[in-house]
Formats: C-alpha cells, structure tokens, sequence
C-alpha cells in the first residue's frame, strides 16, 4: 500500500540557542501511509513538525519533499507544496468563525474551490457551529476544527501534532475513529502522539523519539508488541 | 457650578453645529487611527512615524494643486474640481503610502529580521518620526527642499545636499552593519541606529536652521475649490467641505472593511493579527501581509492628511501631523487597540468629545481633552471600549 517517498529527514539537528533539541532525526513517510511519531514530553515531536513545516530552520540535516530540498523554504512555501499541519494546541483564530477557520485553511491553494462540504461531512459539529466564533468552541470541537482546517488545503502530507492531548476518553475515540477515515481516503499522514497505544493501534509504521533522537523505528503492530516500548510508553510493568 | 451651568448652556446651545465639526474631524482621526491599529494588530508596534506619514500628504497637497492647475486665490468649480480633487487626493495618497512603506523597509524590517527587543522598535519609531520632521524643515521659511518651487536661498541647496549626503551615509552604514549579521558592534548599532541618526541629522539642522525653527512660515496650500454651503440640516449648515469629508470616509471605510473581510490578503491580514504563527502554516506569507498592512495604513493617512488640509485650510508644515496623529492615536486606544472598528468608533467619539468640550474651554485648550480621555481610558478601561481584539 505505501508508495514513493514522500517526506525524508536526513540527520536532521534543531536547536534553541546552544540548545540540540532534535539530534540528528532521519525518518521517512512514503505516500499512502500513516505514520506515528511517539514519544514524551519533552522528546523533540514538536521541534521535529515545526522545522518541517518551516516554522523553524534545521541547524544541520535535509528536509526534502517529493526529492525536493525543502529545509531553506519559508513556511508559506512549504504549505503550497502540499504540506499541511494541525499545530500543538490546535492554534484556532479565535475571533474569525468556524467557516473562516475552514477558509483559511485553503490559503495556499489560491483561487481553487473551496471543498468544505467535505469536511463538515467529516465533522457535522462544525456545521452546526459554522457561524460561531472559533475562539468559543469546546476542546474537542477545536480539535476538529484544527483537523478540518489542516484537510480544506488538500494536502499530500498531514501532520497532526498531539490531537488528543486534553480530550476526554469518548472525544479521543472519535478522533481517532476520524483519523482513520482520513487515511483510508488515500491521505498520507504523520501523527505525532503521546498517547502511544492508540497511535500504533491505527498506523502503520511508527518512529520512538527521546531526547531529540529516534530509538526505535519499525511496523507499528511489532511496536505494539516490543518489550521497550510497551514499558516506556504503554505504561505496563 | 457656574462654570458647569454656562458650559451646558452653551454646548445646548451650539449642538448640532459641534456635533457636525465633531464627527468631521473624528472622521479624519478615525482614518489616521487605522494605521496606527492595524499595524498594532499585525506587529503589537506603536508606528510612532505614523503622523508623519500624514504630514507628507500635506506637503504632497502643497504641490500636487498647482500641478493640476490650481493655484492661490482661483479655485477650480464645477467638474473640473471634483476631478482635480480626486487626481489629488491619489497623489497624496501614493505619497503617504510610499513613506509608509519606506518606514517598514527601513526603521522595522532589520530589527524584525534580527528578533530586537521591543525598546528597539519604539527608540527606531521615534528616530524615523524626527528624521521624516527634520526632512521637511528644510522646505520650511525661505529653503525650499525641492527646486521645483525656487531656490530663495543660497543656502538652501547645498544644506539640502549635506543633510541628505549625510543621511544616504549614515543609513547606508547602518543597513551595512545589520546585514553583517552577528557582529558586536552591530547590535549597538542597531539599538542607536535609527535614533541616533536621526538625532546627529536632527542636530544638524537644527543648528544649521535654527531662525527658521524658531519663526517657521508654514507654506499655505492653495485652496482647491471655494466654500459653499449645501444643505441645511437640524438648523446647521453644512458646507461641501465638510460633506467631502464624510463621503470620503464612508468610502474608504466600506473599501477597507470589504479587503479585509473578503479578500485573500484582508484574510491573512486578520489572520496574522490573531495568530501569525498559525497564520503562515496556513501559507500566509507574513512579509508580505506587513507590508500590505503598513500600505493600507499610509493609504487612509494620505487621504486624512488631504481631507484635513481641506477643511481646516490647514498649512503643509514639519510639525502639522503632530495634533492629529497623537490624537488619532488616542483614538485607537480609546476603541481599543489592534481593533479595526474600535478606532473608527474611537475616532469619532474623540471628535465629539472634542467638539463639545470647545464651547467650555475654548479652542485653545483643546488638545486636553485628548489627553484626559487618554488618561480615563488607561485608568478604567486600559483595553480600550471594544477590546484588544486584533483582526476581529
Ligand atoms: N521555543 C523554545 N525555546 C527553547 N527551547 C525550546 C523551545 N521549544 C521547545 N524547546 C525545548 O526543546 C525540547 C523539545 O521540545 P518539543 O516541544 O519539541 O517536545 P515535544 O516532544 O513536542 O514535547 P510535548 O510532548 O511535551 O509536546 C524541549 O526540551 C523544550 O524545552
Ligand atoms: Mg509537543
């Protein structure tokens, strides 16, 4: 089911200040696939989206795209190759609606129409909410939103950053129940999770990262089941 | 209590006609504050050049008139005036536009590109707002900065020379020094940079100028066309001139509030206020929205410099943005800064205020009113009537 490369990191090396929050990240994401990216607070996930999306500058390493450098693009750039991302924290304009957020998220792609029904299809919550300020909607309806936002630019790669971090166990569910509808739709995905279980449950390949270095890459399902992994991040003895 | 019986006595008395002057000059501080609120929503900076950018449209006025043919004491009539005006009012909207975005170019982009702290940006503002001052000195009294008018002058030239020489060396430096990069030296330069440069030019023409600076003779714009009264309402006339003032407003405020909320740019415009982090990984380019949004700025100053020139007859002079930009922005604190509708509302809520308080303490002592409002809103409102809802 996977095909071509789509994203590959090349010894890639972030840092804040003299800070080396990322350590040399390599990892690919062939089209088709949904890959997760786990590990915990503090491990370098967020760091690792950010540069990709250009939000921040690799200090040493490759980004490339569809075997194109990306890691000298302005952020703006990189989102009109394709790349979309629902940011840490869901990252809503809280003063423009529901329906602008989904606008915005067609930025990139110019005059192209504009395929909203889709995602309401997706999530009809926000279309019963498409006229409420964005800023007012619950945890779990933001995420949705962000979710909705980061599909309306019709992207070759999404990126979700932590998006079941505050959500009550039921909202979880229903993420990730989406996330999988979202894949099997033909999206290629990159998830970035702490919560471990739930992301190897749905992915197909998955990356460890700790302390700004990936200790373990391989199928998710041989991830569910490593001894390492389930003591570190599955919370068994 | 006398005093508060006759000032209500009299402001009953003058109503309708204060109301009227209130909501024309409120409309100008509502179009200057705009600049001051939407360049607050994308870059949380104070653009304290910003009423120089207005007093550039005075000066744009100054020459722009009789290039159309107009000249002191014959004003233009009928067709001819409207289209006069409107040739006008672009020119000194392209002119105010264009300083705006030289401000962006150069007294914000290098210390935006190189992550400055606040205090940077505010000792840079204020640097730019003298040096852009100091500029137009030159044309003040008998040195007339371009030689279009006449050189009365001889020293006129070669001071122009000099300042500018200097200038082009000292700004040409600077940008230098910021392109180095990390360099020591540079850092310093860039916190003095702007300040201190226009400081030595500052100094410089001051010395150089100083029976100017102490009598300067404003240089009175031709008037475009003559006075009329239009219509009488509520028992108030009310003239062409102050009518152009609302019409234009009105239209620039539907063009503006249209381009913010259906336009791609307008989008991302509202998008980098609320969240610019959010807003480039939704592909906004946030260079470009700055300066789309410094432009838009200079663009309604340009015009507000012009309709104020109009209807105060007011001179083309270094210092003549200084009332009005410090009250346009009071104006966009008091409706709340960063929010779009909150300097319109501010803006002619100070023009009211303004205009009632003229039959109590006259005109003279006007410019306090400005400031006490300023100091209400800071003491019991510090986010202004609407909020600091930038982008909303
Ligand atoms: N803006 C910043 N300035 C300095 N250090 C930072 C910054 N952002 C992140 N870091 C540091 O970089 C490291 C990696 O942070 P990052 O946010 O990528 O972790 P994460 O894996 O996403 O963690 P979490 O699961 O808690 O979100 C951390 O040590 C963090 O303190
Ligand atoms: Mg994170």
């Amino acid at each position: 089911m996977s095909g071509d490369v789509l994203l590959e990191l090349k010894d890639v090396v972030v840092r804040y200040g003299g800070i080396e929050a990322v350590r040399g990240v390599s990892f690919v994401v062939r089209s088709g696939e949904l890959v997760t990216l786990i590990g915990g607070n503090g491990a370098g996930k967020t760091t690792t989206l950010s540069t990709v999306s250009g939000i921040k500058r690799p200090y040493a390493g490759e980004i490339s795209f569809l075997g194109e450098r990306i890691d000298n693009l302005p952020a703006h750039e990189i989102v009109e190759l394709g790349i979309s991302q629902s940011p840490e924290g869901r990252r809503i304009f809280p003063r423009m609606s529901v329906r602008e957020n989904l606008v915005m998220g067609t930025f990139a792609r110019g005059k192209k129409k504009t395929d909203i029904d889709r995602v309401f299809e997706l999530f009809p919550v926000l279309k019963e909410r498409h006229k409420q300020a964005g800023g007012t909607l619950s945890g779990g309806e933001q995420q949705m939103l962000a979710m909705g936002r980061a599909l309306m630019a019709d992207p070759k790669l999404l990126m979700l950053d932590e998006p079941s971090m505050g959500l009550a166990p039921k909202f979880v569910a229903r993420i990730f129940e989406l996330l999988e509808e979202v894949h099997a739709q033909g999206i290629t995905i990159l998830l970035v999770e702490q919560n471990a279980h739930l992301a190897l449950q749905i992915a197909d390949r998955g990356y460890v990262l700790e302390s700004g270095e990936i200790v373990l890459a391989d199928d998710a399902k041989k991830l569910l089941g490593n001894e390492a992994v389930r003591k570190a991040y599955l919370g068994e003895d | 209590m006398d005093f508060v019986t006759n000032c209500a006595a009299d402001v009953a008395d003058q109503f309708w006609a204060q109301t009227r002057n209130g909501l024309t000059l409120g409309s100008i501080y509502a179009m200057i504050a705009l600049g001051y609120t939407m360049v607050y929503g994308v870059l949380q900076l104070i653009n304290f050049a910003h009423s120089e950018v207005f007093m550039v449209s005075t000066v744009a006025a100054l020459y722009a008139i009789p290039f159309f043919g107009v000249t002191e004491g014959d004003p233009a009539t009928g067709l001819s005036a409207v289209l006069i005006f409107i040739a006008v009012l672009v020119c000194c909207m392209l002119a105010s536009g264009l300083v705006a975005l030289l401000l962006e170019r150069l007294a914000y982009r290098p210390l935006r590109k190189r992550g400055a702290p606040r205090l940077s940006f505010l000792i840079s503002a204020i640097g730019a707002s003298l040096f852009i001052q100091y500029l137009f000195v030159l044309m003040d009294g008998e040195h007339y900065l371009f030689p279009i008018r006449g050189i009365a002058d001889p020293l006129g030239m070669p001071l122009m020379i000099i300042g500018l020489a200097l200038a082009v060396v000292a700004g040409g430096l600077l940008l230098a020094g910021v392109r180095r990069g990390e360099a020591g030296w540079v850092d310093a330069g860039t916190l003095t940079g702007f300040g201190g440069l226009a400081a030595l030019i500052a100094g410089l023409v001051f010395v150089v100028k100083l029976p100017d600076i102490l009598g300067p003779t404003p240089q009175s714009v031709p008037e475009l066309f003559a006075t009329s009264t239009v219509f009488t309402l509520l028992g108030t006339p009310i003239s062409n001139k102050r009518l152009l003032v609302v019409v234009v407003t009105v239209i620039m405020l539907v063009i503006l509030d249209n381009f913010v909320r259906k336009t791609r740019m307008g989008r991302g415009i509202r998008a980098v206020a609320q969240d610019p982090q959010a807003a480039s990984l939704m592909g906004v380019n946030i260079n470009r929205v700055i300066v789309v949004t410094f432009l838009v700025g200079g663009l309604m100053a340009g015009a507000a410099g012009l309709l104020y020139q109009t209807v105060l007859s007011a001179p083309a002079f270094w210092f003549i943005g200084f009332r009005p930009g410090i009250k346009a922005f009071v104006a966009a604190v008091l409706g709340g800064i960063g929010n779009i509708r909150g300097a319109i509302l501010g803006g002619l809520l100070l023009g009211l205020v303004e205009a009632y308080a003229v039959p109590c303490i006259g005109t003279q002592w006007i410019d306090v009113t400005a400031f006490v409002v300023l100091v209400i809103v800071l003491l019991f409102r510090p986010t202004g009537i609407l909020g600091e809802q930038a982008g909303g």
